[in-house]
């Protein structure tokens, strides 16, 4: 069968599947790849400035965001996979979205959210011309295996890049000599300063008292967070020192933020506009649920995705507790891992001074026996995460709201605060 | 008080190599009940290469990557005749998943490869295939119903000197052939049940700490711990997928 004839198959499923009000995102996907293997493959190749990978355990979805972002104020066409599906099939299915009935995709150049098993296969068929690297953490070890393994699949996706390779230097399995030693593509680096380390422990330094000083093993082409002061951050690269207020909060968005300008330097080389860049930089925002504002009876109501120890880590890190309302929300569905354990390797000590008002999803009573071994007091558990959140809503009325949450709560507190808020559709 | 005092001193085993899963959840349910029973809890980190301590009361371990067992093998046997010694006179120790394997017999890699235990559990593993995961309930005639989460592919069986911890009700447990879970010998548990284990099973937790207050002063007496979490957190892990 020809290409236009899938294409348009998967278009009229897609339509279907939205009238049936699903969000037509995996089926047409499904159906346009049974139809064409090389579906994915052939309408990435076209692409004048080729394939762009951004993986990792934690940041992709707003890194991704940022880097669409950040491409666009120099002036090119991005094609992303926004919908957060960041498998083959998600993306088949956002480029029939994007392409009109002949197959031809208005982009310029395509930046993918994979993860780490879904980013070697696409690697290995695509050879994309830059990877950014955010970080290995510990997640969801009951889908993956050994975070050893994990980095073994994002070596195999640096392996397949052409032109360059962005890690995280502060990451230690990715900057070790194993890991960049054999790459062709050129290693370029982004990080935090010695100073700001401190903010950024890693898993490997989780249960060992002293955090090691981390130096760069790469002395040109890196993007360094030198320093933060409030939501104004100072970034050195390429022998310059540049302030950049952000509207990003929260530690771990600033280092996407840099790690996203990075890449993007890297992309555009001499051609770089970087007075327009930075100006993107200083708007770009989080995406959905990652320290997404979603305003409640006047007042923020902050939802903070939680997915893993270093995540959760980073989370409570990243945001203030003073003055805030805390609901933290746990659930095991198999997209939030069913393993509990990983909340035990969280410090919530931040959270001693002023408590936690509500704490909900089925696991939520793991979660309050997690607090109470913590000394954190709180207020209330209901795993019904509709109950829960009216329980926090009002015992928290008047008051700046926080929600740390795992995936699928997430998703459903979004839903919920969408009757009385105004959430933003995720398309 | 004089009571609070009464110092019981924990060796946590390799946490910078060992810990991947949680596990951790362990040492601070023993250091915040020990408190609370009236006890001065003392935690010792016992990394490769540090010296062994003289004094410790409770040891546990937990589980780690391939990598991480590599790190401490060498040193594992080095301190190994000093463990057996502790576990011959009786101090309670809990070792989960990696350090479970290693304190067999031994653990048979996939490709035939033999690695010495350090013989304190009279158990063998074998590497498989097939990785066994998901949420457990092992039914004990000590403790009850105990839960937990199982992630590991070697499969252990038991030998005539170690007796299994429990039987599995729901979940695989030590192998996919005989229904038992964890082993034991003298005050030694081992066990493969992840979640943290004691959060939701403190009984185990308590049982430890009893042995070692009994062996090191003569005598235990409980404290009042407000444990009304605990059977809500149970059922409701219980009513959970596999």
């Amino acid at each position: 069968m020809t290409k236009i004839h899938s294409v348009l198959v998967g278009k009229a499923v897609r339509h279907v599947a939205r009238l049936r009000g699903g969000s037509g995102s995996a089926l047409p996907g499904l159906v346009v790849e049974k139809l064409d293997k090389s579906f994915v493959t052939k309408a990435l190749a076209k692409l004048p400035h080729g394939t762009v990978i951004i993986s990792g355990t934690n940041g992709k979805t707003t890194t991704t965001k940022m880097v669409v972002e950040l491409l666009e104020s120099q002036g090119l066409r991005v094609f992303t996979n926004k919908t957060g599906s960041n498998f083959s099939r998600g993306v088949a299915a956002a480029l029939l979205s994007e392409m009109n009935a002949r197959g031809k995709l208005k982009a310029d150049i395509a930046v993918l959210e994979m993860d780490e098993a879904h980013a070697v296969h696409l690697a290995e068929k695509v050879k994309p011309r830059y990877t950014l690297l955010l970080n290995v953490m510990r997640d969801q070890l009951d889908r993956f295996g050994e975070i050893d393994h994990t980095a073994k699949l994002l070596h195999r996706v640096a392996t397949a890049t052409t032109n360059g390779v962005i890690v995280n230097r502060d990451d230690s399995r990715l900057l070790s000599e194993k890991f960049i030693g054999d790459l062709t593509a050129d290693v370029s680096s982004f990080g935090v300063s010695n100073r700001l380390l401190q903010q950024f422990p890693s898993d490997d330094d989780m249960r060992s008292l002293s955090i090691k000083k981390r130096e760069s093993l790469l002395n040109n082409n890196d993007t360094c967070l030198e320093s933060i002061d409030g939501n104004s951050i100072k970034l050195t690269y390429d022998g310059k020192t540049k302030k950049v207020d952000l509207k990003v909060n929260g530690l771990y968005n600033m280092l996407n933020a840099v790690g996203a300008f990075a890449l993007c330097r890297e992309i555009m080389g001499e051609k770089i506009n970087e007075a327009k860049m930075l100006d993107a930089l200083s708007k770009v925002t989080p995406a959905f649920g990652r320290g997404e504002d979603i305003v409640v009876d006047g007042l923020p109501c902050q939802l903070i995705l939680v997915k893993n120890p270093g995540g959760f880590r980073l989370g409570l890190q990243s945001f203030d507790p003073k003055g805030y309302a805390v609901m933290i929300a746990i659930n095991d569905n198999y997209a939030d891992g069913r393993d509990m354990s990983w909340l035990w390797d969280v410090e919530f000590d931040t959270l001693q001074p002023s408590g936690v008002s509500e704490i909900s999803g089925s696991r939520g009573y793991d979660m309050a026996l997690r607090l109470q071994y913590n000394d954190v007091s709180f207020l209330h558990v209901d795993t019904d995460l509709k109950r829960g959140l009216k329980n926090f809503l009002q015992s928290a009325e008047g008051k700046p709201k926080r929600i740390y949450c795992t995936y699928t709560a997430m998703m459903a507190l979004r839903r919920e605060l969408g009757k009385i808020a105004d959430v933003k559709e995720v398309k | 008080m004089s009571d609070t005092k009464k110092t019981l001193t924990i060796l946590h085993l390799y946490p910078r190599d060992m810990n991947i899963y949680g596990d951790y959840g362990n040492i601070l349910v023993l250091k915040q009940r020990a408190k609370w029973h009236g006890y001065k809890p003392e935690i010792i980190e016992y990394n490769p290469g540090d010296n062994f301590p003289k004094n410790v009361d409770i040891v546990v371990g937990g589980g780690g990557q391939d990598s991480g067992q590599d790190k401490i093998q060498a040193d594992l046997h080095k301190i190994g005749p000093t463990l057996q010694k502790l576990a011959n006179s009786d101090t309670p120790m809990l070792v989960i998943c990696g350090l479970y394997q290693l304190f067999g017999q031994f653990f048979q890699t996939q490709d035939k490869h033999i690695i010495k235990g350090i013989g304190i559990l009279d158990i063998e593993t074998i590497a498989k295939s097939e990785r066994l995961i998901g949420n457990v309930t092992i039914r004990s005639k000590q403790f009850g119903d105990v839960i937990g989460y199982e992630n590991h592919s070697g499969q252990t069986f038991l030998n005539e000197g170690a007796k299994p911890l429990g039987t599995v009700i729901r979940g695989t447990g030590n192998n996919s052939k005989d229904m038992t879970e964890g082993a034991c010998t003298n005050n030694v548990i081992g066990s493969y049940l992840h979640g943290s284990l004691l959060p939701k099973n403190p009984k185990i937790a308590d049982w430890l700490i009893e042995q070692a207050a009994t062996k090191k002063y003569g005598s235990f007496k409980p404290g009042n711990i407000d444990d009304s979490l605990v059977p809500l957190a149970r059922e409701h892990a219980m009513k959970r997928p596999r």
